[in-house]
């Protein structure tokens, strides 16, 4: 947010009397005809589609009909949290997912990017292999755990030949006790290369002189990463925590490869619904109220990282 | 942010101090230290395996007949290619699904999603941060505001948008006027071209450009448009590199948007593709080659600009 204007040489005399023939009046229109592209895309991709979402949550309007929609006032809504209980397991199951995926992705990406910010040799490798799931697209990543996920497939093999037969594995997307576990496994595998490399970012913009300073007073390896470290990743702290709090919230690829929701809607979330009710069943109306649901619930998350970093501004 | 993946060595310093500026920390040579790596290598080359045995398991798997994949899987043969190994699962693909129609939508529409988004969005960030006009604020913090909107909360509501819009269509040789996106290049290309955050990285970069230089060009009666193409553009690599990367994979992974909009085969990008061809229950070794055959490109470009990409993720982060 430290987009400066310009102290450019516009210092030129406002008075003209043609204001389209002086620098100034040049500058504005040029600044508006360079401004005019993306504007006109933004406004109709996104921010109609915002407004729409908003006026059509009211509505009972469908993708394809002969009948223009009409007002039904809050019966959406009201729908969704009395009638539905698919979405609100949807929801659950969405917080849920969200509960596990945000710390333990966010403490192993912290873990990853502190293993590899050693001065060892062989540490760019290992950033290199940490990395690589996050160029891999999600989509191939839940055909492939699918494959794995079999109750003949590799997960169950690894896991007999591990424990020497101690352990046996389960039928992970077919049982609803463990489908939404078993995706969040791969959620983590696919998207914590991403957050280490961010965490990386913030551990290198602690200043050496510091830990010098600690090692002087003698301080151990620990107290150095909770005095020293830790206070300097706060900035890197809120904006990862967010990240990964809204990517979760938006969960819906590994589940509409792996499960469709199910077995027995335990894997379903708030965006595979909406995208249920609104494309696949037409009911605009109602997915557009589903989706707005959604958008309070990051728009709130957005207002939490923005009060927790007021004070550094 | 250059030097993130090439110079670990540099993690622990002063951040943008030259390298000679820092003294070298004396390596730890008591048996505490080595303890320390010891147990340093074991974590990395455990989560090391962790990473990569699936996908070492995919691109094995993609060579082997289905028998010997089910025969293998119990053995640490499933991750190595022995046995009957060949291309034929490949050669499947291709002849279940046409992979190359899929393909080639999926590079066209990346190309020019990543290639027109460049264009637009460094214009748009020019326009913000380096011209004074009316509005300029007001556009600026509207640009920001809509950072926070996640796709997947206008996704369906943009469906129905997009089916009412108009669009030009070519009928028995005549230029028809029509309504309706869905099942186009159109669609899967146009609504993400414009990118906040795109525009914002731009505008930063830009901003930490001397505008004596602008000045300069003005006195000598060059267009600001010129000053764009001739100054700016020239002087900001980085900042072009880094937001084709952050929008190259958005847009070749792109999945929700056109399983929605895209019905037409021949129009299908491949990640759309795939889940078809993996519901036509074709058998899992065919799976793993098509998985493979659209890994293996995005991989080698990785590899190849692994410290570009890197650096890029950690601007998005800092930056922030």
């Amino acid at each position: 947010m430290t987009v400066s204007p310009p102290v450019a040489a516009a210092e030129q005399p406002r008075r003209s009397l043609s204001r389209f023939r002086s620098a100034r009046g040049r500058e504005t229109w040029a600044g508006l005809a360079m401004m005019a592209p993306a504007a006109v895309l933004l406004l109709l991709f996104l921010i109609v589609p915002v407004l729409l979402a908003f006026t059509l949550s009211f509505t009972n309007a469908r993708l394809i009909s002969p009948n223009p929609p009409r007002f039904v006032g809050l019966d959406n809504f009201l729908r969704a949290f009395t009638a539905d209980p698919v979405f609100l397991q949807s929801a659950l199951n969405t917080f849920l997912f969200a509960l596990v995926v945000v710390p333990v992705q966010a403490g192993l990406g912290l873990f990853l990017a502190i293993l590899v910010n050693q001065r060892l040799r062989g540490t760019t490798f290992f950033r290199v292999v940490f990395f690589v799931p996050v160029v891999t697209s999600i989509v191939v990543v839940s055909i492939l755990w699918r494959f794995m996920y079999q109750s003949d497939g590799l997960i169950n093999s690894m896991i007999d030949t591990l424990t020497l037969g101690a352990l046996q594995g389960a039928d992970w997307l077919n049982d609803p006790s463990t489908a939404l576990g078993a995706i969040i496994v791969l959620s983590i595998w696919q998207a914590v290369g991403f957050h280490m490399i961010i965490w990386l970012a913030g551990l290198q913009t602690i200043p050496e002189e510091l830990y010098e300073a600690a090692r002087m007073d003698g301080a151990s390896r620990w107290r150095q990463f909770t005095n020293v470290t830790w206070p300097g990743l706060r900035p890197t702290m809120v904006f990862v925590l967010v990240t990964i709090t809204i990517a979760a919230l938006g969960l819906f690829v590994q589940v509409d490869v792996m499960t469709q929701g199910g077995p027995l809607n335990s894997t379903s979330t708030v965006v595979f619904h909406a995208v249920r009710k609104g494309y696949e069943q037409q009911e605009i109306g109602y997915a557009a109220a589903i989706s707005l649901l959604f958008f309070v619930a990051v728009l709130i998350i957005a207002l939490i990282q923005r009060w927790l970093t007021r004070e550094k501004n | 942010m250059t030097g993130i993946l090439e110079r670990p060595s540099r993690a622990t310093r002063p951040h943008r101090s030259p390298r000679s500026a820092a003294p070298a920390r004396p390596r730890t040579r008591t048996a505490e230290g080595r303890t320390g790596r010891i147990l340093t290598y074991v974590s990395m080359s455990v989560l090391a395996v962790f990473f990569l045995f699936p996908l070492v398991f995919m691109f094995v798997s993609s060579l082997k007949p289905d028998a010997q994949i089910l025969q293998d899987i119990d053995s640490p043969a499933a991750f190595l290619p022995t046995g009957d190994i060949s291309l034929d699962n490949y050669f499947g693909v291709f002849e279940r699904v046409p992979v190359g129609q899929f393909l080639f939508n999926s590079i066209l529409v990346t190309v020019l999603t990543v290639g027109l988004g460049l264009v637009v969005n460094s214009l748009a960030g020019f326009a913000l941060s380096r011209l004074r006009w009316k509005g300029r604020v007001v556009v600026l913090a509207l640009v920001i505001a809509t950072l926070i909107v996640p796709f997947e909360t206008i996704a369906v509501p943009m469906v129905y948008w997009v089916n009412q819009l108009p669009t030009l269509v070519m009928e028995g040789g005549v230029l028809k006027y029509d309504f309706g996106w869905l099942n186009t290049y159109q669609v899967q290309i146009v609504p993400f071209i414009a990118n906040a955050f795109s525009i914002f990285l731009f505008a930063q970069y830009f901003s930490t450009i001397p505008t004596s230089l602008d000045e300069a060009a003005r006195i000598d009666g060059a267009s600001w448009f010129t000053i764009y193409r001739r100054i700016i553009v020239p002087l900001s690599g980085p900042a072009f590199a880094t937001v084709a990367i952050l929008t190259f994979l958005p847009a070749w992974n792109q999945y929700l948007w056109p399983l929605m909009v895209v019905q037409k085969e021949e129009l299908r990008p491949v990640m759309v593709g795939m889940q078809y061809f993996f519901q036509l229950n074709t058998a899992w070794g065919e799976v793993m080659a098509y998985t493979s055959l659209i890994t293996l490109p995005v991989l080698i470009v990785f590899l190849v600009f692994q410290r570009a990409f890197v650096s890029s993720i950690a601007a998005s982060g800092v930056k922030g």
